[in-house]
Order: C-alpha cells, then structure tokens, then sequence
C-alpha cells in the first residue's frame, strides 16, 4: 500500500505506466424497465484500485452501489445490463473474458461477499464443503486435502472448534460466523481483490467491528485489494486508505480517506458527513440533514442529479447545475469532485484519467 | 492472521437427521406406507426363500384349487401355487417402479434443470417439446411407443418411463425458476462457479425435496400403467409372474375362481395404495411449511 502510494503520489506527468490492479472506466449499467423506459443505475463510472489498497465506495441506498459492484464481476442480470465502459484488471479487459475465463477469474483473483451472509450460503450443503469447494475445483485437490483445507481456513477467520463446525449446516451458524465462512470462501484462492457489498449491514454492532477487523487484516496479510461498499461513513473511516462516494449512479467525489472526511469538496458529501453524529457533540444539537430524497433514476435531467437537494447551488445561485453535467474537477492531488460549486473552492483542472 | 475474536456461542441443536427421522415416525402415512414399501423390499429380495413352491412349477391335478393350508391363496387354471407366483410378483413391481422411474425422473430433472437455468431460447425448445409431449393423452403416447418398439416387459416399461418425462421436466424447471433467484446462487457465480457447478451443485440439491415427493406419489402411477399393459397384452409376457399379466390370464375365471383374480388384485391393490401414502406423508413432512 505505502508502496503503491508512493509511485502514484508524483504521477502528474505520466500516470499511464502505473497500472492499477483494476482500473475502471466508463463504466455505466443501464436497466430495461417495463415500457421501454431506462434506468442508468450506474453512469460513466471512472475508478481505479490500487494493489493492495482498502477503497471505501460510500452512498445512500438506491445510489448504486450495489449495481456498480455487481457490475465489475459482470453479474448484472438480465434486465440490467453493462452497456458501456471498460474494465482492465491488471490489463486484461475483463469485458472481453469468455464465460470460462470469467468463472476462472471470479474466484481466483477476485472474490466478493455480500450482506446477507446467512442466505449466500448454501442451504442444504455442509458449510465444510462449500470452504472446500473452491480448492476441489479450482486448484483441484484432492477431496482430503480440500477438506483439511477448508478446516485451516475456518480457523483463520476465527470460527471456533473448525473441526466440529466443518459439518454444519448453515442455518446453524449465527449472522457473525456465516459471514466469516464467506470470508473464508472469497479468500480461500487468495484472491488479488476483494469486493465486499455491506458485508456488516445485517449483523449487530459488536459483531460488525469484529468482522471488519477480520477483513482488515486478512486483506492486508494476503495483499488483498478491498473495495468495500458500504453506507457507514463510520466504517469508511476505520478501514479505507481511499473512499469514492456514488450519488444516483455516479462517483461524486473521491480521494483519500484523510482529506475526504476533513476537508469534503461536494456538498454532498459535506452533507453526508454533516449528517453523522459524532463523539462529543454537544447534546441537543440537532444533525444536519439533506433535504429531499435520491432521485427517481429513471426521470433524470441533463444537470448535476444532486443539484435539487443542493446547498451550495442554492446558496450561490449557480444556473449550469440545472444545465449540464459537471465535469470532474481536481481539487487536490487524488482527490476530485464532480462539481460546479467545487470549482470556486479550489485550484481548476480538469482531472486526468488517473485520480 | 491472527484476529481470533469469538462470535456468540452456538446453540446446540440435535442434528438434522434426526430431527428429520423424528418427525418421519411420527407421520402415520408414512409409517404404513413405509413398512408395506420395506415388506414388499424383503419380499422381492428373499422371494426363493420365502415361497413355498416354484412360481412355474405347473401341476394339472391342482389346478383352480380354492385357498387351502397346503396352497395359502390357491391355484391358477394349470395348478401354480399363486402365493409364491405373488411373492415373486413384488420382483416385478418393484423393477417396474424403479426403472420406469429412473427414466422419467433423469431425463426429465435433466431436462427441467437446463430450461430453468439456460437462456430463454434452450427454455423455449425443451418447454415446447414438452408441451409437445403433454399434447397425447398419457395412455396413448404409451402405447404408440409400444407400438414403435413391441410389447415386452422392457418397451412397457420404458414407454411408461418416457410418457413420465414432462411431468418431471416440468416440475424442475418451476423449482429452478425460483431456486436460481436466490443469494446463494449469485453469490456461488461471483465467487467462481461455473454455470454446471451452479447446476447440478448449488440448484439440483434444492430441488430435490419436491422431486423425492414427486417420484412416490408418480412410481405407483407407473406401476399401475405397466400392469395395465400387461392386461392388454402389451406388457410383460406370460408365464412371468408379474401381477397385472396374472390378472389377465385369470379373468376367465372370474365367477368360478374368484381368488385366482383377487390375489394379484389385491397383491396390486396394497402395493399401490402404501406407496401413494408413502408420498402423502412424505410431502407433508419434507414441506418446509410443515416444519417445526
């Protein structure tokens, strides 16, 4: 990681030799809905990950996150679709892989966990074989071996008595320890990248910073990329070096996690970040919140999305918002915004490719 | 790594099969229909053991002979001890049930597992030709296929496994269609799948319980549909002892030896009705509304 920043940290004269381990560009995912209407759940998403980096993607629901992180593994069901963009890991387009290739991939060098962990375990096998199903098929063990296997990773992710709890079943394991089998499923190949979409929303919170602890330091010890996607500015701030934030589709704002949370250039996200309690706060005093709600995707105008619900807009009586789409503006080194009101608060460049 | 932190203990629960057998013998049905099924098991594999006398032996001197100590149930019209002809007869049944039933149930789960998980087009093909296949009365598609193959015991019942296709096919393919909407099945294809590992290791495993339901009430179908045959001729050929070709060579008998016809009726009767039941309470206890 400390690595990885040092060789992007001086990037801006040529960021192209850098390669991030997933690079994304473009990337925008659309939904067919009855009558011909389209819903662009995602729109012309940049984004890269660096190796070994914890990238934190924040946003409310219904923002799209979820979709965004389904589309990187292309699991978009039908009547979503991924209709433009491109996704390099490690250069490889992985919009090009055949159905075999994808299969590979997933698994091997990417694994993804998802929020409710009790239900993405299969209900009617042992909880031991789906650990082993990985290294029966992919790295194709033998079944004694897969099964020592699966045994070993249970214990690494802290599932106590893994020798007795190879056998059960799901529905007998707790929310906490279901989730730490799917860990232990997504890392089994050890994978270069792993997605998590909420993987602590459905527990409870003394549970939740265990498993995120758990996260941590199994990505770090495998050197591990982590995109988590997540609503909780809280969780953000405990484990990601970088946080991107998605607003109706889009990446409105992304840079390291220390300026983000200190200095936000959006107004969404000084919304978001105005509207979490904090330690200390004075009592009585009431948070801030956003007025309005995420807009209907479907019925989007040709302006900035979050132009309705915006102070900044408001407050500096800005008419482009309405008009057209706010490009992404630099606001410091790796950190830009998509903003009109962003540009009068900082140095004006049109970003690179490269954050 | 080293983060060890423990979760909430486990609370302890009896394993799952035995919760499961539990509440197996606590379902009537399924406790008559199970012992007929487990008698008829025994029967068929100790039948040489069982029968007092050979099912082909003919002796003329007793022939028609009504139930007495020396012939339990009698004797057919060239003097075959029908007891032993009926214990030999659950041989038969059984053979019909389970070889029609791997028919129907292989091709026919095969057939439902790709429509329900393939793309719209696979789906459309096999769904018509099964649509196809429902088009015939059930009864005459069997006999065509009898017709195109001959009658014997093998082409009846390979008919009758045929004609049970769609019935199978169908049923797994609703069973897919909701099976494939759930979590584990996206979250088996993020992390690596393939789409014949999601198949046959992820889907075919949760559909098993209404295909196990499916497969006790449809065997005593097959059966009955295969001594049907038989009666008319297209069946099992005699001298085999196979109920329902007994019922036919005795019908002549009817009004004169009334237990020539009963036997195998009754042997056919029991047979049927314990499976039927046995599919009853197994569908009450393996419906996960019923669980407790």
């Amino acid at each position: 990681m400390m690595a990885m920043q040092q060789i992007e940290t001086p990037q801006t004269g040529s960021p192209k030799n850098v390669q991030p381990l997933l690079r994304i560009t473009g990337l925008t995912t659309e939904f067919r809905l009855e009558g011909g209407r389209r819903l662009q759940a995602v729109q012309d998403v940049d984004l890269d990950i660096g190796a070994g980096e914890i990238l934190g993607l924040v946003g409310e629901s219904g923002s799209g996150k979820s979709v965004f992180a389904q589309s990187i593994l292309r699991l978009v069901q039908p009547p979503g679709q991924v209709v433009a963009g491109a996704i390099a890991f490690e250069g490889r387009s992985v919009m090009d892989m055949s159905a075999r290739e994808l299969s590979r991939w997933r698994g091997r060098d990417v694994g993804m966990i998802f929020q409710q962990p009790q239900s993405c375990l299969n209900p009617v096998r042992r909880i031991g074989w789906q650990v082993a199903e990985p290294l029966l098929l992919q790295e194709k063990l033998s079944r004694k071996a897969a099964w020592a296997g699966a045994v070993d990773l249970l214990r690494a992710v802290g599932i106590p008595a893994p020798e007795e709890k190879v056998l059960a079943y799901p529905h007998q394991l707790s929310g906490g320890q279901a989730q730490r089998v799917m860990i232990a499923i997504a890392l089994a190949l050890k994978p270069k990248l792993l997605i998590a979409d909420e993987p602590t929303t459905a527990l409870d919170v003394t549970i939740q910073a265990q498993i995120l602890e758990l996260l941590r330091e199994s990505c770090r010890m495998l050197g591990t990329s982590l995109l988590l996607v997540t609503h909780d500015l809280g969780v953000v701030a405990r484990l990601a070096d970088r946080v991107a934030v998605m607003y109706a589709g889009r990446i409105v704002e992304e840079g390291p996690v220390e300026t983000m949370l200190t200095a936000p250039a959006h107004p969404y996200t000084q919304g978001l970040i105005g509207a979490a309690p904090q330690l200390g706060q004075a009592r009585g005093v009431r948070l801030k919140d956003i007025p309005g709600t995420i807009p209907d995707l479907s019925r989007l105008g040709a302006g900035c999305a979050f132009a309705p619900r915006c102070d900044a807009r408001a407050g500096q009586n800005l008419e482009s918002c309405t008009l057209s789409q706010p490009l992404p503006v630099s606001i410091r080194p790796r950190h830009r915004a998509l903003c009109f009101a962003a540009k009068a608060s900082s140095a004006v460049s049109p970003c690179e490719i490269s954050p | 790594m080293s983060v060890i932190l423990l979760d909430e203990p486990l609370v302890p629960t009896p394993p799952r099969w035995r919760r499961f057998v539990a509440r197996l013998l606590r379902n009537p049905s399924v406790v008559v229909g199970g012992t007929i099924l487990i008698l008829l098991i025994l029967l068929a594999l100790f039948a040489p053991w069982v029968a007092p006398y050979d099912p082909f032996k003919v002796n003329p001197v007793q022939r028609l002979k009504p139930p007495s100590w020396l012939h339990l149930m009698g004797t057919d019209e060239v003097g075959r001890d029908l007891f032993s002809r009926l214990i030999f007869g659950s041989r038969y049944f059984l053979l019909i049930c389970i070889v029609t039933a791997s028919i129907s149930a292989s091709i026919g789960t095969l057939l439902g597992l790709i429509a329900g998980a393939g793309s719209v087009v696979t789906e459309s093909i096999i769904m018509r030709l099964i649509d196809v296949m429902l088009a015939f009365p059930y009864i005459l598609m069997v006999l065509v296929i009898v017709a195109i193959l001959g009658p014997s015991l093998w082409t009846g019942m390979i008919s009758i496994g045929i004609a049970g296709i769609p019935g199978y096919a169908r049923l797994v393919r609703s069973a897919v269609l909701t099976v494939k909407r759930e979590d584990y099945v996206v979250s088996a294809r993020a992390l690596g799948a393939s789409e014949a590992d999601i198949l046959f290791r992820t889907i075919l495993p949760n559909v098993l319980s209404p295909l196990i339901v499916y497969l006790a009430f449809s065997m005593p179908l097959a059966a009955l549909v295969t001594s049907s045959l038989s009666f008319i001729g297209l069946g099992t050929q005699p001298p085999a002892p196979e109920w329902g070709a007994m019922l036919v060579n005795s019908r002549t008998y009817l009004f004169s030896a009334w237990w020539a016809v009963t036997g195998p009726g009754m042997a056919l009767f029991i047979s049927i009705f314990g499976l039927n039941i046995l599919g009853n309470g197994l569908r009450d206890v393996l419906d996960p509304r019923s669980a407790a």
